[in-house]
Formats: structure tokens, C-alpha cells, sequence
């Protein structure tokens, strides 16, 4: 797949920059588990569906790169709100595995209707940036920028949850679900919220993804489960948990990668994974409660 | 301005008040008191909306809450300070604050309230980065209750206040209940602590297996016997 | 479920019989083809149920449907081992892959969601492996089981005659029924119960939890290894996405909820099911059809869980009982 490179520091660095993304994922998986209390297993089918529309956007209509961007983020970010009212709503109520299992449906009707739809040729922006070479470790622009716009994603939710009403009525929810109200929080308005910003976190994941790789209907197979570890690992719920735990798989997957393929990379990182769960059960920051 | 006219409630299969009625005018402090398991956190529930009346009217100023959402209650001015606290424990004393000013109409005032609630209790000042589950029983609820006071609400509703505090702390807090009553403020509390309760409220209800067996002023219930036997302990 | 009364014993044979029979006297390959295909899931998806109507929802049955496949595959072409020998390799090293991630999870009370996200992680994985392996397997290309010559052969497990595959399915099938009878009958079935209603109280009782949830699940990960081998030995084709893969793991969850999860027969009714949707698709709209059997079932798996969580046999059956529960009264 050549997106990794023979020097261990090329390695290291693009594993660092994997991370970025890796934790953008994340970051939005928890943001939801922890509010919500639901592990939306499709989320990197959205993804995928996010680079579709950055597909579309820039080759099928011609728009610019930076104004596809914000319409695929707006986009995803209006699946996640129909995600939540269609599927996880009405279950609510109901035991937690049938919405994880709702969400499992989601995910094959998501990847089939791309099948359907766009049909299983791979698709790319054909945008090619050019590569950096500092000290002789060449780094593409893509992945710098993916890097650093995951990095700025992250800091705006974080300004988000800190400093408004809302984000902060978002960080209690995760607390104390039911004296909400009497804090005059409208649980279900604060869900469609934050499943508004769950799925504009996955439209971002996916601008800054479709500068690395091809789209196709199953391209969310193969970031899906190392997102889900990566929550585990983390704690789910945990954000700052999960953000650690990014930066480790992707530097296992990526020095991996580097000795043997790619695939090989995401083996070691469930071997890691597996022995971690020996050692961490709980996540790596885990809260004894 | 709060009436409670003949509420049933309760859990499911489960009822926990039968055809509860009281009232508290403005300017009072009304206290309910009873033994564990008589329905006192029910009945503050069944006002602040967290369960609904199954029989009965819960009344704010004649109008019935029955279809009033439970998240806009706290916008008609009526707060709620829980059992058990319940402080979001992992957030600042601020942002426990800040929550307790989350409805529109607070948010402008939220530098006025803030500076209110760190007059009456200045320790809260002190710790206002601290995150709430890191402090002491007795700061939780002092936290608990700047919390609702944050609202700027016209009464309050107190479930347990001294419950699981030290008694030299159990002290303080009733002392905090009569100074914000002193500040102007209806206040609606549940208490088991009957001795301290009685001290500071002008009227009281005596609510033993979901029924309000007794009610007069607190002069009267000290007096009663039943109160005395059961409750006083003399 | 009641014990069998004496007058419908009749009526159960009658019905073997015909199982057995009525097929192998019509005889004709494609409505036999499906029936081996709907046997041999319906066996994985009744694998599948066995832990899954615990409440222990696992993600990780692509996974071990794939080891089942590619483990017996592999030993025959490297090793010449007989898939006699071969399966039961297969369904060991899926007990041991069971044992090696279900124990920290349930020692460390890893359930629900964790549980659910660790195996499906599990699925995704043993994917990966296949591809990365490439050297070995074939990769995403398929991999196929050498043939012998003449194509029938008891020591290969290889037989061209649909009739000989038929009756090792429905007996196959039919094992499957009898282990779901035996747990359904045994305390273990108490155990489990205990366990998914409230893992403390139920060590309190005595119940050792971590010993109980790992039984099952070695149980139902063997049971899936040996529909992976089966498939297998059958299509005398496996890829890494027909065995393995978050996709089979969903396929099953979703046969088994569309069915019903509380009954025995629930895993089968998915089978049949969504075979037949999938075969009608195919047959109605050729290859146009590509995507669409799976964009229904992601659509019917929504509707069911939201609307009728029993599935279809399980609500009727929850109907019936009723209907005659009021009759009797």
C-alpha cells in the first residue's frame, strides 16, 4: 500500500501523525459513548461516507478542496443527528446491547448502500501534495496537515466542552444523567447535540483521510476495529485515555508496517491490545469507581 | 405559591405517596419530616418533575406542572438540591456552578449569582477550581446548594441536607438553611434530623408510609407527643 | 419448554422423517444446494445464539468461522492431514483463540459494550491475519482445498453428491439442536441466567462467573469453527470475507435477531430467511442485485430490534403461548 517508508524515524514520525487522525476518530466514538451511553459501531462507515462526499464534492462538481470540507463535515454531522432520532432514540429505553446491535444494522446498511450507490471502484481526489524532507525523513504534506487539522479539531472541542453551557451540560451528562433536569438540561436536545458533533468529528476525520487514501465501500473495515480498540484501551468515555492509546497503536501499527505489511501492524496491535486488557483491564486510565 | 393537592405517586407497581397534600406560601420554610422510606425524596421529586403524579395536582402559583417538562421546571423558579448532593464529581466547584445556571435566563446574571453564592459561602470561592468529588461532606453540600442558588430561584426545595454529615457539621448547615431563609427565600426541606428541623422552619408536615399523618406550625409539632415519642426521643 | 408430550412424539418423527427424505427424493441440485447452505448457517447462527441469548453479545464469530475454515483447509493442502483430523485442529485452535481473549474479559468484567467492541476488534483481526498471510492463504484472493482425484473421498471430507452433503448438515444441524436442548436443560443454563441478570448476585449465590461465561463461550466458538469447516469442505472455497470479518459476525447477529434469539428454532427461521431473500434477490435482479440483500438485511436488523426485539419466532411463539395460556384458563 506504500503509504509507510523504510527509516525507522519516517516511521516514528508518520506513526505520530497517524495518531492525529487516529485520535480524531476516537475522540468522537467516546465523545458519544460517554454522553449517550452507546457504542455507535458504524462510525467509520460515516467516515466513509464523509469521503464520498468529499469525493463528489471536489471531482464530480468541481468545488474547491476548502469549501468541500465544510460541507461534508455539516453533512456527516446531520447523519449523526439522524442516527441518533431514527435508530438510537427509540431504544433508548431499551437494553444498551440492541442499540450497540442497531448500530451493527447501520453499518450494513451504510456500506451497502455505498456498494449500491457508488458501486466498489476506488475513488481519489487525485490531489497529490508535495513531500517535505527535513534531515533526510520525508513527510507528505497530507499527513502533516491531517496532523495538524486533527490537532485543531481536538482543540476546538475541547474549547467547546470547557467553555460553553452546552459543552459543559455535555461533560455533566456523562456524570449524573438524571439530575439533569433539574439543571433545566433537556437530556434529549443535549444527545442530538452531541450526536451533531460526534458525526462532524467523523466528517472531519474523513476531509483529512481522503487526502491519504482511496474510498470504497469497505474502506471503514480497515480503521474501524483499531478505533474501537483504541476506545477500549482508553476507557470508553475516556477522552484523554483514548488520545494516549491513539498514539500507541499507530506507532505499532506504523513500526509494524515498517518491518513486515501493513495488515501485520494491525495484528501487533491486538496482541498488544490483548495483552493490555492482561494488564489494564479497566483502560489504561482507568477510574476505580 | 407551591400546593401539593392530593398527589399519588410512586415506581412502576410501587406506589410510594397516597393523596399527599401541603402547601407553602411565600416567604415560609416549610419542613416535611418522617422516617426512612415514607416518601420525603418522593414528594420533592414529584414537585421538580422527576416523576409524575399518577393522581392529584402538584400546583405552582395555581397553575398544575403536570404537562410542564421536567427541564423547564427549574425555569419557573422552583430548585432542587438532591439527595445525596449529587455534584457532577469529576468538574470544578465553577462548572457545578455553571450548571446550576444553565437555563437561558440565568446565563446573564451568571457573574452576579456566582458572586452571591461565593458571599454566602466563601470556601466555595476558595476551592472553585477543586474538583467537587475531592472535597468534603459538608463542602459537597454547600456546593450543592450554591448550585441551586445559582438559578436565582424563588424557592427551594432541600432533600436531606444534613444527611451522612458530621454532627459538627450537620451544625453549620442548618445554619446556612436559616440564613438563606433570613435572605428572603421560600424553602421547602425533608429532613429525619426532626430536632435541628423544627429549629429553623415555621411549619412542618409529618409524612409517615406515604400520607401526611400531622401538620402545624413547628411550635406545635415539638410539642406533640407522637413527635416527642417517636422522633425527639423524651 | 415443556417436556414433549407423548401424542406429538409422533408428530416430531413424522416431521425427521421427512426432513431426511423428502429432499433426497426430489433429488434436484438447486433447491438442495439451498438447503445444505441454510443448514450449515443455521447451524453457525444457532452457534451464535448460544451465548448471545446470555446476554454475552459477541462480534468475534466472524473470527472463529474463519479459523474453523482456513485451519482444516491449510492442514490438508500443507500437511496432507485429513480433515478428520484437521477440524478438530481447527475447532481447538478456535477454543484457544475463545480462551485466550474471552478470559481477561470476563475475569476483568469486561461485558456489554467492551465486550461486544474487544470481539468485534477479534473479527477485524483474524481478517487481517488471513490477508496479511497471503503467502499462505491466498490473502483476499480465496484460498481452495487441493482436490482429490475422482472429487469424493471420506478421508478428504470431499463429496461431490449433494444428497451425501445434505445428510451431513441436517445432522450437523440437528447436533446443534440437541446441544441448545442440552444447555437449555442443564444448571449451566441457570448459571448463565443468573449471570446476565446480575453477574454479582450470582457469585454471591455461588456461581463461579468467569468459569460459567468461558464454558459457553469455548462451546459456541467451537460450534462456529466447525460451520467454518463445513462451509468450507462444501464450497471447496473460503475468502476472507465469506468466513470471516465483522460482516459475518453482523450476518449472524442479525439471522439470530430477525428469528429469535429465546428459541431454538430462531437462529434456523433467520437462516431461512435471509438465504432465501439473498438467493430471491439474485435470481430477480442478477448481478444488479450486488449490495442490495445486505442493504435490506442492515435495514430489517434497525426495524426488528426497534419494533419486534423477539424476532419473528420468538413473537409468534410468545403469541401462541399466550393464546393458549387463555384457552386453557
Amino acid at each position: 500500500m506504500g503509504f509507510f517508508d523504510i527509516f525507522l524515524v519516517e516511521a516514528l514520525v508518520n506513526g505520530l501523525l497517524l495518531g492525529g487522525v487516529l485520535a480524531l476518530l476516537a475522540l468522537g466514538l467516546n465523545l458519544i459513548f460517554g454522553v449517550i451511553d452507546v457504542a455507535w459501531i458504524c462510525y467509520a462507515e460515516l467516515v466513509m461516507f464523509g469521503m464520498y462526499a468529499m469525493y463528489y464534492f471536489v471531482i464530480v462538481f468541481g468545488l474547491s478542496y476548502w469549501v468541500a470540507a465544510p460541507m461534508a463535515i455539516a453533512l456527516i454531522g446531520v447523519m449523526g443527528v439522524l442516527l441518533h432520532v431514527l435508530v438510537i432514540a427509540p431504544l433508548l429505553g431499551t437494553a444498551p446491547i440492541n442499540q450497540l446491535l442497531a448500530t451493527g444494522g447501520v453499518l450494513f446498511f451504510l456500506q451497502s448502500l455505498a456498494t449500491v450507490a457508488f458501486g466498489i471502484d476506488f475513488r481519489n481526489l487525485g490531489i497529490r501534495l508535495p513531500t517535505l524532507e527535513v534531515a533526510e525523513v520525508f513527510v507528505s504534506y497530507a499527513r502533516l496537515l491531517a496532523f495538524g487539522a486533527a490537532l485543531t479539531g481536538m482543540l476546538a472541542l475541547w474549547l467547546f466542552l470547557t467553555r460553553t453551557y452546552t459543552g459543559t451540560a455535555i461533560r455533566a451528562i456523562a456524570q449524573d444523567r438524571e439530575i439533569m433536569a433539574l439543571m433545566g438540561v433537556d437530556t434529549r436536545r443535549v444527545y442530538v447535540i452531541t450526536s451533531a458533533v460526534g458525526g462532524a468529528l467523523a466528517g472531519l476525520a474523513s476531509c483529512l483521510l481522503v487526502l491519504q487514501y482511496d474510498v470504497h465501500p469497505f474502506v471503514g473495515l480497515s480503521f474501524g476495529p483499531i478505533t474501537f480498540m483504541i476506545c477500549v484501551m482508553g476507557g470508553l468515555g475516556n477522552m484523554i485515555g483514548g488520545f494516549i492509546a491513539a498514539f500507541i497503536f499507530a506507532e505499532i501499527i506504523s513500526i509494524g508496517g515498517l518491518y513486515l505489511d501493513l495488515e501485520w501492524g494491525y495484528v501487533f496491535a491486538f496482541v498488544f491490545f490483548i495483552a493490555m486488557m492482561f494488564v489494564r483491564p479497566e483502560g489504561l486510565l482507568a477510574r476505580r469507581s | 405559591m407551591l400546593e401539593l393537592r392530593n398527589v399519588d405517586t410512586g415506581y412502576g407497581t410501587f406506589q410510594a405517596l397516597f393523596g399527599a397534600s401541603l402547601e407553602v406560601r411565600l416567604g415560609e420554610a416549610v419542613g416535611v419530616i418522617g422516617p426512612n422510606g415514607a416518601g420525603k425524596t418522593t414528594l420533592m421529586r414529584v414537585i421538580s418533575g422527576l416523576i409524575r403524579p399518577t393522581a392529584g395536582q402538584v400546583l405552582w402559583e395555581g397553575t398544575d406542572l403536570a404537562t410542564v417538562p421536567a427541564h423547564r421546571i427549574v425555569e419557573l423558579g422552583i430548585a432542587h438540591v438532591p439527595e445525596h448532593r449529587r455534584l457532577f464529581p469529576r468538574m470544578t466547584v465553577e462548572d457545578n456552578l455553571r450548571m446550576g445556571a444553565f437555563m437561558p435566563a440565568a446565563r446573564p446574571k451568571f457573574a452576579q449569582r456566582l458572586e452571591f453564592v461565593y458571599g454566602l459561602f466563601p470556601r466555595m470561592k476558595e476551592r472553585r477550581n477543586q474538583l467537587a468529588g475531592t472535597m468534603s461532606g459538608g463542602e459537597q453540600q454547600m456546593c450543592a446548594i450554591g448550585r441551586a442558588l445559582m438559578s436565582d430561584p424563588r424557592i427551594l426545595l432541600m432533600d436531606e441536607p444534613s444527611a451522612g454529615l458530621a454532627p459538627v457539621i450537620v451544625q453549620q448547615v442548618f445554619e446556612l438553611v436559616r440564613r438563606i431563609r433570613e435572605s428572603g427565600l421560600t424553602v421547602l426541606i425533608v429532613e429525619q434530623n426532626v430536632q435541628q428541623v423544627l429549629k429553623v422552619v415555621d411549619r412542618a408536615y409529618l409524612l409517615e408510609a406515604g400520607t401526611i399523618r400531622m401538620s402545624g406550625t413547628a411550635a406545635e409539632l415539638s410539642a406533640s407527643d407522637t413527635i416527642r415519642e417517636a422522633y425527639l426521643g423524651v | 419448554m415443556n417436556a414433549i408430550p407423548k401424542g406429538k412424539a409422533g408428530l416430531w418423527a413424522a416431521a425427521a422423517a421427512a426432513l431426511v427424505i423428502l429432499p433426497l427424493a426430489w433429488g434436484s441440485p438447486y433447491p438442495m444446494h439451498i438447503m445444505i447452505t441454510i443448514l450449515i448457517w443455521s447451524f453457525a447462527y444457532t452457534s451464535w445464539s448460544m451465548m448471545g441469548r446470555f446476554g454475552l453479545v459477541s462480534l468475534g464469530h466472524g473470527g472463529f468461522m474463519g479459523v474453523g475454515a482456513y485451519v482444516t483447509a491449510l492442514a490438508w493442502n500443507n500437511l496432507g492431514l485429513s480433515p478428520w483430523l484437521g477440524i478438530p485442529l481447527g475447532l481447538l485452535c478456535a477454543a484457544l483463540l475463545a480462551l485466550v481473549v474471552a478470559w481477561p474479559c470476563f475475569r476483568f468484567r469486561i461485558t456489554g459494550h467492551y465486550f461486544a467492541l474487544v470481539t468485534l476488534a477479534l473479527s477485524g483481526i483474524v481478517l487481517q491475519v488471513i490477508v496479511a498471510t497471503r503467502g499462505l492463504t491466498g490473502g483476499s484472493l480465496g484460498y481452495t482445498p487441493d482436490r482429490v482425484p475422482g472429487g469424493s473421498s471420506i478421508i478428504a471430507f470431499q463429496f461431490t453428491d449433494k444428497s451425501t452433503w445434505y445428510l451431513i448438515a441436517l445432522a450437523v444441524w440437528a447436533m446443534g439442536l440437541v446441544i441448545w436442548y442440552a444447555v437449555q436443560h442443564s444448571m449451566m443454563r441457570y448459571a448463565l441466567e443468573a449471570i446476565s441478570e446480575d453477574e454479582d448476585a450470582a457469585a454471591a449465590a455461588g456461581v463461579n462467573v468467569t468459569a460459567e461465561k468461558l464454558k459457553i463461550t469455548v462451546i459456541s466458538a467451537m460450534m462456529t469453527a466447525l460451520s467454518g469447516a463445513l462451509y468450507c469442505q462444501y464450497q471447496m472455497f473460503v475468502s476472507p470475507d465469506s468466513v470471516s470479518g465483522i460482516a459475518i459476525s453482523l450476518q449472524m447477529v442479525f439471522a439470530v435477531v430477525v428469528g429469535g434469539i429465546y428459541v431454538a428454532l430462531g437462529p434456523t427461521i433467520g437462516a431461512v430467511i435471509t438465504i432465501l431473500l439473498g438467493e430471491g434477490l439474485r435470481i430477480g435482479f442478477g448481478p444488479a442485485a450486488v449490495g442490495w440483500d445486505n442493504l435490506i438485511y442492515g435495514l430489517l436488523l434497525v426495524i426488528f430490534i426497534i419494533f419486534l426485539p423477539q424476532g419473528i419466532l420468538g413473537s409468534i411463539m410468545s403469541v401462541w403461548r399466550r393464546n393458549t395460556a387463555r384457552a386453557a384458563a
